[in-house]
Protein backbone atom coordinates (compact mmCIF):
# COMPACT_ATOMS: atom_id res chain seq x y z
CA UNK A 1 0.00 0.00 0.00
CA UNK A 2 2.64 2.46 1.09
CA UNK A 3 4.48 1.27 -2.09
CA UNK A 4 1.84 2.16 -4.47
CA UNK A 5 0.91 5.75 -2.28
CA UNK A 6 4.98 6.43 -2.98
CA UNK A 7 4.61 5.48 -6.51
CA UNK A 8 1.53 7.56 -7.80
CA UNK A 9 2.96 10.68 -5.65
CA UNK A 10 6.19 10.28 -7.41
CA UNK A 11 4.45 9.64 -11.22
CA UNK A 12 1.86 12.94 -10.26
CA UNK A 13 4.99 14.80 -9.13
CA UNK A 14 6.69 13.88 -12.12
CA UNK A 15 4.14 14.87 -14.25
CA UNK A 16 3.22 18.42 -12.56
CA UNK A 17 6.98 19.15 -12.85
CA UNK A 18 6.83 18.31 -16.45
CA UNK A 19 3.60 20.57 -17.08
CA UNK A 20 5.54 23.69 -15.33
CA UNK A 21 9.37 23.13 -16.09
CA UNK A 22 9.11 24.59 -19.74
CA UNK A 23 7.36 28.01 -18.39
CA UNK A 24 9.23 28.51 -14.89
CA UNK A 25 12.66 26.79 -16.11
CA UNK A 26 13.75 29.38 -18.39
CA UNK A 27 12.45 32.98 -16.78
CA UNK A 28 15.15 34.78 -13.64
CA UNK A 29 14.47 33.78 -10.10
CA UNK A 30 11.53 36.01 -9.49
CA UNK A 31 9.73 33.84 -12.36
CA UNK A 32 10.88 30.89 -10.70
CA UNK A 33 9.06 30.99 -7.55
CA UNK A 34 6.20 33.45 -8.87
CA UNK A 35 3.79 30.16 -9.54
CA UNK A 36 4.03 29.85 -5.68
CA UNK A 37 2.13 33.09 -4.68
CA UNK A 38 0.06 32.45 -7.89
CA UNK A 39 -1.31 29.28 -6.67
CA UNK A 40 -1.95 30.28 -3.06
CA UNK A 41 -3.87 33.24 -3.90
CA UNK A 42 -7.34 33.47 -5.75
CA UNK A 43 -7.47 34.44 -9.59
CA UNK A 44 -10.11 34.78 -12.32
CA UNK A 45 -8.96 31.92 -14.38
CA UNK A 46 -8.33 28.59 -13.15
CA UNK A 47 -5.17 27.41 -14.49
CA UNK A 48 -4.14 23.79 -15.34
CA UNK A 49 -1.01 23.60 -17.36
CA UNK A 50 1.41 24.93 -19.78
CA UNK A 51 2.91 23.22 -22.78
CA UNK A 52 5.84 25.24 -24.64
CA UNK A 53 3.10 28.67 -25.74
CA UNK A 54 -0.05 27.25 -25.25
CA UNK A 55 -1.69 27.69 -21.85
CA UNK A 56 -4.28 25.08 -20.30
CA UNK A 57 -6.60 27.26 -18.75
CA UNK A 58 -10.54 28.11 -17.80
CA UNK A 59 -11.94 31.23 -18.41
CA UNK A 60 -14.07 31.73 -15.37
CA UNK A 61 -16.83 34.75 -15.39
CA UNK A 62 -16.25 38.15 -13.89
CA UNK A 63 -19.38 39.73 -12.33
CA UNK A 64 -19.40 42.98 -11.61
CA UNK A 65 -22.14 44.95 -9.94
CA UNK A 66 -21.86 48.97 -9.53
CA UNK A 67 -24.18 51.74 -8.74
CA UNK A 68 -24.12 53.55 -12.03
CA UNK A 69 -23.71 50.65 -14.42
CA UNK A 70 -25.85 47.83 -12.62
CA UNK A 71 -24.69 44.07 -12.60
CA UNK A 72 -22.46 42.80 -15.72
CA UNK A 73 -21.38 39.63 -16.70
CA UNK A 74 -17.39 39.38 -18.50
CA UNK A 75 -15.37 36.62 -19.31
CA UNK A 76 -11.99 36.63 -17.66
CA UNK A 77 -10.51 35.83 -21.06
CA UNK A 78 -11.60 39.75 -22.42
CA UNK A 79 -9.08 40.88 -19.82
CA UNK A 80 -5.91 38.68 -20.70
CA UNK A 81 -3.43 38.77 -23.66
CA UNK A 82 -4.64 35.62 -25.63
CA UNK A 83 -1.21 34.75 -25.84
CA UNK A 84 0.62 34.71 -22.73
CA UNK A 85 -2.74 34.51 -20.90
CA UNK A 86 -1.65 37.49 -18.59
CA UNK A 87 -3.85 39.92 -17.05
CA UNK A 88 -3.04 43.58 -17.00
CA UNK A 89 -4.01 47.16 -16.83
CA UNK A 90 -3.49 47.26 -20.97
CA UNK A 91 -6.50 44.77 -21.31
CA UNK A 92 -8.96 46.93 -20.28
CA UNK A 93 -12.62 45.51 -21.25
CA UNK A 94 -15.89 47.63 -20.97
CA UNK A 95 -14.06 49.90 -18.40
CA UNK A 96 -12.37 47.26 -16.32
CA UNK A 97 -9.67 45.54 -15.92
CA UNK A 98 -7.72 42.65 -14.12
CA UNK A 99 -4.07 44.11 -13.25
CA UNK A 100 -1.33 42.13 -12.75
CA UNK A 101 -1.84 40.81 -9.23
CA UNK A 102 -5.06 39.09 -10.30
CA UNK A 103 -7.25 42.15 -9.23
CA UNK A 104 -9.96 43.75 -10.35
CA UNK A 105 -10.28 47.47 -11.49
CA UNK A 106 -11.90 50.32 -12.40
CA UNK A 107 -11.07 52.65 -15.19
CA UNK A 108 -12.67 55.44 -13.88
CA UNK A 109 -11.97 54.35 -10.68
CA UNK A 110 -15.39 54.90 -9.10
CA UNK A 111 -16.65 52.18 -6.77
CA UNK A 112 -17.79 49.06 -7.72
CA UNK A 113 -18.17 45.53 -6.03
CA UNK A 114 -17.31 42.52 -7.49
CA UNK A 115 -19.19 38.98 -7.59
CA UNK A 116 -16.88 37.07 -9.38
CA UNK A 117 -16.88 32.82 -9.84
CA UNK A 118 -13.13 33.14 -9.11
CA UNK A 119 -10.94 29.82 -9.13
CA UNK A 120 -11.75 29.47 -5.22
CA UNK A 121 -15.85 30.28 -5.68
CA UNK A 122 -15.39 27.14 -8.33
CA UNK A 123 -13.46 25.16 -5.55
CA UNK A 124 -15.92 26.16 -2.94
CA UNK A 125 -18.88 24.91 -5.26
CA UNK A 126 -16.86 21.57 -5.75
CA UNK A 127 -16.66 21.07 -1.87
CA UNK A 128 -20.36 21.85 -1.56
CA UNK A 129 -21.47 19.59 -3.96
CA UNK A 130 -19.26 16.96 -2.43
CA UNK A 131 -20.37 17.55 0.87
CA UNK A 132 -23.77 17.77 0.24
CA UNK A 133 -23.68 14.79 -2.04
CA UNK A 134 -22.19 12.84 0.59
CA UNK A 135 -24.28 13.99 3.41
CA UNK A 136 -27.63 13.31 1.50
CA UNK A 137 -26.86 10.31 0.52
CA UNK A 138 -25.94 9.18 4.20
CA UNK A 139 -29.23 10.72 5.31
CA UNK A 140 -31.69 9.15 2.49
CA UNK A 141 -29.63 5.24 3.90
CA UNK A 142 -31.37 6.18 7.22
CA UNK A 143 -34.78 7.31 5.38
CA UNK A 144 -34.13 3.68 3.23
CA UNK A 145 -33.46 1.48 6.05
CA UNK A 146 -34.25 2.95 9.00
CA UNK A 147 -31.93 2.36 12.67
CA UNK A 148 -29.95 0.30 11.43
CA UNK A 149 -25.33 -0.73 10.89
CA UNK A 150 -24.69 2.08 8.13
CA UNK A 151 -23.42 1.31 4.69
CA UNK A 152 -21.92 2.64 1.65
CA UNK A 153 -22.12 7.20 2.28
CA UNK A 154 -23.53 6.17 5.61
CA UNK A 155 -20.72 4.26 6.94
CA UNK A 156 -18.13 7.38 5.79
CA UNK A 157 -20.46 10.12 7.15
CA UNK A 158 -21.52 8.50 10.28
CA UNK A 159 -18.38 8.07 12.12
CA UNK A 160 -17.96 11.65 11.24
CA UNK A 161 -21.16 12.94 12.78
CA UNK A 162 -20.70 10.25 15.76
CA UNK A 163 -17.01 12.31 16.17
CA UNK A 164 -18.42 15.55 16.27
CA UNK A 165 -21.75 15.11 18.48
CA UNK A 166 -20.18 13.37 21.16
CA UNK A 167 -16.73 14.40 21.04
CA UNK A 168 -16.53 17.90 19.69
CA UNK A 169 -20.37 18.91 20.66
CA UNK A 170 -21.29 16.88 23.92
CA UNK A 171 -17.55 17.18 25.63
CA UNK A 172 -16.79 21.25 25.10
CA UNK A 173 -21.22 22.86 25.02
CA UNK A 174 -22.38 20.43 27.83
CA UNK A 175 -26.19 19.73 28.21
CA UNK A 176 -27.82 22.23 25.47
CA UNK A 177 -25.02 20.80 22.67
CA UNK A 178 -27.80 18.85 20.64
CA UNK A 179 -28.64 22.99 18.73
CA UNK A 180 -25.46 23.45 17.95
CA UNK A 181 -24.37 19.72 15.89
CA UNK A 182 -25.88 20.32 12.83
CA UNK A 183 -23.71 23.19 12.53
CA UNK A 184 -20.68 22.17 13.95
CA UNK A 185 -21.22 18.79 11.40
CA UNK A 186 -21.48 20.92 8.51
CA UNK A 187 -18.19 23.25 9.58
CA UNK A 188 -16.54 20.02 10.14
CA UNK A 189 -16.91 18.20 6.95
CA UNK A 190 -16.40 21.56 4.88
CA UNK A 191 -13.65 22.33 6.14
CA UNK A 192 -12.16 19.14 6.40
CA UNK A 193 -13.15 18.25 2.52
CA UNK A 194 -12.01 21.64 1.97
CA UNK A 195 -8.38 21.03 3.24
CA UNK A 196 -8.36 17.54 1.49
CA UNK A 197 -9.38 17.89 -2.09
CA UNK A 198 -7.11 21.63 -2.47
CA UNK A 199 -4.27 19.12 -1.49
CA UNK A 200 -5.19 17.68 -4.69
CA UNK A 201 -2.47 18.64 -7.55
CA UNK A 202 -4.10 21.67 -9.42
CA UNK A 203 -7.11 22.12 -7.07
CA UNK A 204 -6.90 25.95 -5.38
CA UNK A 205 -6.22 26.76 -1.81
CA UNK A 206 -9.77 27.01 -0.81
CA UNK A 207 -9.55 26.98 2.94
CA UNK A 208 -6.19 28.67 2.75
CA UNK A 209 -8.00 31.73 1.58
CA UNK A 210 -8.75 34.42 4.20
CA UNK A 211 -12.15 35.86 2.84
CA UNK A 212 -13.76 31.68 3.05
CA UNK A 213 -12.27 31.22 6.84
CA UNK A 214 -13.40 34.88 7.46
CA UNK A 215 -17.41 33.97 7.08
CA UNK A 216 -16.52 30.63 8.64
CA UNK A 217 -15.29 32.50 11.77
CA UNK A 218 -17.92 34.85 11.54
CA UNK A 219 -20.81 32.60 11.68
CA UNK A 220 -19.19 30.93 14.63
CA UNK A 221 -18.86 34.55 16.28
CA UNK A 222 -22.57 34.95 15.32
CA UNK A 223 -23.92 31.92 16.68
CA UNK A 224 -21.87 32.03 19.68
CA UNK A 225 -23.03 35.93 20.63
CA UNK A 226 -26.52 35.12 19.73
CA UNK A 227 -26.82 32.44 21.88
CA UNK A 228 -24.56 34.12 24.80
CA UNK A 229 -26.79 33.31 28.49
CA UNK A 230 -26.84 35.97 31.18
CA UNK A 231 -23.69 34.44 33.34
CA UNK A 232 -21.77 34.81 29.45
CA UNK A 233 -22.45 38.65 29.34
CA UNK A 234 -21.95 39.29 33.09
CA UNK A 235 -18.56 37.50 32.28
CA UNK A 236 -17.80 40.08 30.19
CA UNK A 237 -19.24 43.16 31.32
CA UNK A 238 -19.37 42.15 35.20
CA UNK A 239 -16.51 39.91 35.77
CA UNK A 240 -17.33 37.90 38.71
CA UNK A 241 -14.46 38.42 41.35
CA UNK A 242 -12.67 41.47 40.07
CA UNK A 243 -12.59 44.43 42.14
CA UNK A 244 -14.07 47.37 40.58
CA UNK A 245 -11.49 49.35 39.80
CA UNK A 246 -10.04 46.79 37.76
CA UNK A 247 -13.20 46.46 35.83
CA UNK A 248 -11.91 49.08 33.99
CA UNK A 249 -9.08 47.60 32.73
CA UNK A 250 -10.70 43.61 32.18
CA UNK A 251 -13.79 44.77 30.82
CA UNK A 252 -12.04 46.41 27.89
CA UNK A 253 -10.23 43.12 27.36
CA UNK A 254 -13.03 40.78 27.77
CA UNK A 255 -14.61 42.61 24.73
CA UNK A 256 -11.40 42.34 22.46
CA UNK A 257 -11.32 38.75 23.96
CA UNK A 258 -14.73 38.85 22.31
CA UNK A 259 -12.87 39.28 18.64
CA UNK A 260 -10.16 37.98 19.42
CA UNK A 261 -11.16 34.50 19.16
CA UNK A 262 -13.38 34.52 15.88
CA UNK A 263 -9.66 36.03 14.19
CA UNK A 264 -7.64 33.38 16.12
CA UNK A 265 -10.25 30.84 14.36
CA UNK A 266 -9.77 32.65 10.96
CA UNK A 267 -5.90 33.37 10.69
CA UNK A 268 -5.65 29.50 11.99
CA UNK A 269 -6.93 27.77 9.02
CA UNK A 270 -5.64 30.00 6.82
CA UNK A 271 -2.32 30.16 7.79
CA UNK A 272 -2.28 26.46 8.17
CA UNK A 273 -3.57 25.78 4.79
CA UNK A 274 -1.51 28.27 2.74
CA UNK A 275 1.87 27.55 4.65
CA UNK A 276 0.84 24.32 3.43
CA UNK A 277 1.03 24.63 -0.04
CA UNK A 278 3.68 26.82 -0.28
CA UNK A 279 5.88 24.61 1.53
CA UNK A 280 4.88 22.02 -1.16
CA UNK A 281 5.24 24.66 -3.89
CA UNK A 282 8.13 25.57 -2.32
CA UNK A 283 9.83 22.32 -2.48
CA UNK A 284 8.79 22.22 -6.36
CA UNK A 285 9.86 25.59 -6.89
CA UNK A 286 13.75 24.22 -5.69
CA UNK A 287 13.96 21.76 -8.91
CA UNK A 288 13.56 24.66 -11.39
CA UNK A 289 15.97 26.97 -9.00
CA UNK A 290 18.61 24.56 -9.00
CA UNK A 291 17.73 23.09 -12.53
CA UNK A 292 19.57 19.81 -10.84
CA UNK A 293 17.78 15.87 -11.72
CA UNK A 294 19.13 15.00 -8.13
CA UNK A 295 17.46 17.96 -6.31
CA UNK A 296 14.18 17.41 -8.17
CA UNK A 297 14.45 13.64 -7.13
CA UNK A 298 15.46 14.97 -3.45
CA UNK A 299 12.41 17.88 -3.52
CA UNK A 300 10.36 15.32 -4.84
CA UNK A 301 10.27 13.12 -1.96
CA UNK A 302 10.17 15.63 0.37
CA UNK A 303 7.13 17.21 -1.57
CA UNK A 304 5.55 13.25 -1.33
CA UNK A 305 6.24 13.12 2.69
CA UNK A 306 4.73 16.80 3.33
CA UNK A 307 1.74 15.85 1.70
CA UNK A 308 1.27 13.04 3.99
CA UNK A 309 1.92 15.62 6.56
CA UNK A 310 -0.55 18.13 4.67
CA UNK A 311 -3.45 14.94 4.72
CA UNK A 312 -2.77 14.97 8.52
CA UNK A 313 -2.91 18.74 8.98
CA UNK A 314 -5.94 18.77 6.86
CA UNK A 315 -7.90 16.99 9.71
CA UNK A 316 -6.45 18.34 12.53
CA UNK A 317 -7.04 21.93 11.08
CA UNK A 318 -10.57 20.75 10.59
CA UNK A 319 -11.24 19.04 14.11
CA UNK A 320 -9.77 22.18 15.59
CA UNK A 321 -11.55 24.55 13.87
CA UNK A 322 -14.69 22.99 14.75
CA UNK A 323 -13.42 21.76 18.26
CA UNK A 324 -12.59 26.35 18.54
CA UNK A 325 -15.80 26.82 17.50
CA UNK A 326 -17.68 24.08 20.14
CA UNK A 327 -15.65 25.47 23.04
CA UNK A 328 -16.75 29.18 22.16
CA UNK A 329 -20.17 28.25 22.03
CA UNK A 330 -20.08 26.19 25.14
CA UNK A 331 -18.59 29.05 26.94
CA UNK A 332 -21.79 31.67 25.58
CA UNK A 333 -23.90 28.88 26.83
CA UNK A 334 -22.88 27.43 29.89
CA UNK A 335 -25.26 27.86 32.72
CA UNK A 336 -21.92 28.57 35.22
CA UNK A 337 -19.24 30.10 33.29
CA UNK A 338 -16.13 27.86 34.24
CA UNK A 339 -13.75 31.46 35.34
CA UNK A 340 -16.26 32.21 38.04
CA UNK A 341 -13.63 31.91 40.55
CA UNK A 342 -10.97 33.96 39.17
CA UNK B 1 -5.75 39.36 -5.74
CA UNK B 2 -3.81 40.09 -2.03
CA UNK B 3 -3.35 37.04 0.30
CA UNK B 4 -4.23 39.16 3.13
CA UNK B 5 -7.48 40.79 1.74
CA UNK B 6 -10.79 38.98 1.64
CA UNK B 7 -12.20 39.48 -1.98
CA UNK B 8 -16.02 40.65 -1.44
CA UNK B 9 -16.67 37.75 -4.00
CA UNK B 10 -15.26 35.22 -2.42
CA UNK B 11 -17.39 36.39 0.87
CA UNK B 12 -20.21 36.66 -1.12
CA UNK B 13 -20.21 32.74 -2.36
CA UNK B 14 -18.66 31.50 0.77
CA UNK B 15 -21.50 33.08 3.52
CA UNK B 16 -24.55 32.00 0.97
CA UNK B 17 -23.11 29.24 -0.60
CA UNK B 18 -22.07 27.45 3.33
CA UNK B 19 -25.17 28.59 4.53
CA UNK B 20 -27.15 27.11 1.38
CA UNK B 21 -25.31 23.66 2.23
CA UNK B 22 -26.32 24.25 6.02
CA UNK B 23 -30.08 24.86 5.63
CA UNK B 24 -30.17 22.37 2.98
CA UNK B 25 -28.18 19.77 5.12
CA UNK B 26 -29.88 20.81 8.41
CA UNK B 27 -32.91 19.98 6.76
CA UNK B 28 -32.47 16.87 4.67
CA UNK B 29 -29.21 15.25 6.21
CA UNK B 30 -28.89 15.93 9.77
CA UNK B 31 -32.17 15.95 10.91
CA UNK B 32 -33.68 12.58 9.85
CA UNK B 33 -29.81 11.40 10.16
CA UNK B 34 -29.24 12.89 14.08
CA UNK B 35 -33.19 11.22 15.57
CA UNK B 36 -31.79 8.14 13.21
CA UNK B 37 -29.06 7.57 15.71
CA UNK B 38 -30.72 8.81 18.78
CA UNK B 39 -33.20 6.30 17.58
CA UNK B 40 -30.95 3.56 17.58
CA UNK B 41 -28.85 4.19 19.92
CA UNK B 42 -31.84 4.46 22.24
CA UNK B 43 -33.07 0.60 21.03
CA UNK B 44 -29.65 -0.20 21.68
CA UNK B 45 -30.15 0.96 25.07
CA UNK B 46 -33.18 -0.70 25.71
CA UNK B 47 -32.41 -3.52 24.59
CA UNK B 48 -29.11 -3.87 27.14
CA UNK B 49 -31.97 -2.66 29.75
CA UNK B 50 -33.85 -5.43 29.05
CA UNK B 51 -31.80 -7.92 28.97
CA UNK B 52 -30.32 -6.53 32.56
CA UNK B 53 -34.04 -7.20 33.64
CA UNK B 54 -34.21 -10.68 32.23
CA UNK B 55 -31.56 -11.41 33.69
CA UNK B 56 -32.74 -9.91 36.86
CA UNK B 57 -35.73 -11.55 36.67
CA UNK B 58 -33.38 -15.30 36.06
CA UNK B 59 -31.56 -14.33 38.86
CA UNK B 60 -34.92 -13.44 41.29
CA UNK B 61 -36.39 -16.78 39.96
CA UNK B 62 -33.39 -18.55 40.90
CA UNK B 63 -33.13 -17.45 44.10
CA UNK B 64 -36.97 -17.87 44.83
CA UNK B 65 -36.47 -21.60 43.57
CA UNK B 66 -33.43 -22.20 46.00
CA UNK B 67 -35.61 -20.81 48.54
CA UNK B 68 -38.28 -22.85 47.98
CA UNK B 69 -35.84 -25.91 47.91
CA UNK B 70 -34.61 -25.14 51.14
CA UNK B 71 -38.20 -24.90 52.59
CA UNK B 72 -39.11 -27.82 51.16
CA UNK B 73 -36.04 -29.66 52.25
CA UNK B 74 -37.01 -28.16 55.40
CA UNK B 75 -40.52 -29.19 55.86
CA UNK B 76 -39.46 -32.47 54.21
CA UNK B 77 -36.84 -33.06 57.76
CA UNK B 78 -39.38 -31.86 60.09
CA UNK B 79 -41.83 -34.41 58.17
CA UNK B 80 -39.55 -37.14 58.37
CA UNK B 81 -38.52 -36.35 61.92
CA UNK B 82 -42.22 -36.36 63.15
CA UNK B 83 -42.22 -40.01 61.43
CA UNK B 84 -39.33 -41.17 63.27
CA UNK B 85 -40.77 -40.24 66.23
CA UNK B 86 -44.34 -41.24 65.27
CA UNK B 87 -42.95 -44.69 64.32
CA UNK B 88 -40.49 -44.66 67.95
CA UNK B 89 -43.23 -43.77 69.95
CA UNK B 90 -45.60 -46.64 67.86
CA UNK B 91 -42.97 -48.95 68.51
CA UNK B 92 -42.91 -48.45 72.42
CA UNK B 93 -46.68 -48.58 72.59
CA UNK B 94 -47.04 -51.25 71.23
CA UNK B 95 -43.86 -52.85 73.51
CA UNK B 96 -45.98 -51.58 76.77
CA UNK B 97 -49.00 -53.22 75.03
CA UNK B 98 -47.18 -56.21 74.27
CA UNK B 99 -45.45 -56.20 77.85
CA UNK B 100 -48.94 -55.58 79.62
CA UNK B 101 -50.87 -57.79 77.67
CA UNK B 102 -48.45 -60.90 78.81
CA UNK B 103 -48.13 -59.86 82.09
CA UNK B 104 -52.21 -60.25 81.97
CA UNK B 105 -52.03 -63.88 80.15
CA UNK B 106 -49.53 -64.59 83.08
CA UNK B 107 -51.96 -63.48 85.98
CA UNK B 108 -54.80 -65.08 84.04
CA UNK B 109 -52.73 -68.58 83.43
CA UNK B 110 -51.40 -68.63 87.47
CA UNK B 111 -55.35 -67.97 88.38
CA UNK B 112 -56.11 -71.02 85.93
CA UNK B 113 -53.49 -72.94 87.68
CA UNK B 114 -54.95 -72.11 91.13
CA UNK B 115 -58.57 -72.87 90.00
CA UNK B 116 -57.14 -76.62 88.62
CA UNK B 117 -55.25 -77.52 91.38
CA UNK B 118 -57.76 -76.37 93.94
CA UNK B 119 -60.14 -78.40 91.60
CA UNK B 120 -57.42 -81.14 91.18
CA UNK B 121 -57.02 -81.14 95.21
CA UNK B 122 -60.94 -81.63 95.80
CA UNK B 123 -60.79 -84.72 93.37
CA UNK B 124 -57.98 -86.29 95.00
CA UNK B 125 -59.72 -85.81 98.23
CA UNK B 126 -62.72 -87.54 96.93
CA UNK B 127 -60.84 -90.07 95.52
CA UNK B 128 -58.80 -90.73 98.95
CA UNK B 129 -62.39 -91.07 100.43
CA UNK B 130 -63.91 -93.18 98.43
CA UNK B 131 -60.77 -95.23 98.13
CA UNK B 132 -60.72 -95.06 101.84
CA UNK B 133 -64.34 -96.41 102.25
CA UNK B 134 -63.70 -99.02 99.85
CA UNK B 135 -60.55 -100.27 101.67
CA UNK B 136 -62.70 -99.85 104.54
CA UNK B 137 -65.50 -102.00 102.98
CA UNK B 138 -63.44 -104.00 101.72
CA UNK B 139 -61.69 -104.61 105.18
CA UNK B 140 -64.91 -105.05 106.80
CA UNK B 141 -66.53 -107.35 104.47
CA UNK B 142 -63.12 -109.53 105.34
CA UNK B 143 -63.61 -109.24 109.07
CA UNK B 144 -67.27 -109.41 108.86
CA UNK B 145 -67.11 -112.60 106.35
CA UNK B 146 -67.69 -115.46 109.61
CA UNK B 147 -71.05 -115.48 111.56
CA UNK B 148 -69.68 -114.54 115.12
CA UNK B 149 -67.78 -111.25 113.78
CA UNK B 150 -71.77 -110.48 112.09
CA UNK B 151 -73.54 -111.04 115.29
CA UNK B 152 -71.19 -109.06 117.71
CA UNK B 153 -71.72 -106.23 115.04
CA UNK B 154 -75.26 -106.45 114.76
CA UNK B 155 -75.17 -106.72 118.72
CA UNK B 156 -73.31 -103.46 118.64
CA UNK B 157 -75.98 -102.12 116.41
CA UNK B 158 -78.48 -103.17 118.39
CA UNK B 159 -77.06 -101.76 121.14
CA UNK B 160 -76.55 -98.63 119.77
CA UNK B 161 -79.95 -98.58 118.22
CA UNK B 162 -81.59 -99.47 121.50
CA UNK B 163 -79.20 -96.68 123.64
CA UNK B 164 -80.95 -94.42 120.81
Amino acid sequence: MTRKILVISLLISAFLLGFTSNTYAAGGEEDKTSFIMHHVKDSHEWHFATFGHTHVTLPLPVIVYSGDRGLEFFSSTNFQNHETHLFGEEYAHEGYFIDEHDHLGRVDESSFVEFSITKNVIMLFIVLIVVGWLALSAASFYKKNGAVAPKGAAAIIEPIVIFVRDDIAKNSIGPQYKRFVPYLITLFLFVWFGNLLGLIPGAANMTGNIAVTLVLAVLTFIITNVNGNKAYWKHVFMTPGVPPLMLLIIVPVEIIGLFTKPFALMVRLFVAITAGHIVILGFIALAFIFESYTIGIASTLMVTFINLIELLVATIQAYVFTLFSAMYIGSAVAEHAHDDHH
Amino acid sequence: MDLITPGTGLIFWQLFGFLGLLFILIKFAWKPMLAALDERESSIENALKSAETARNEMANLKAENEKLLTEARLERDIILKKAQDASVKMIDEAKEDAIKAGAQMIANAKAVIETEKKAALADIKTQVASLSLEITEKLLRKNLSDDKAQKELVDGFLNELKLN
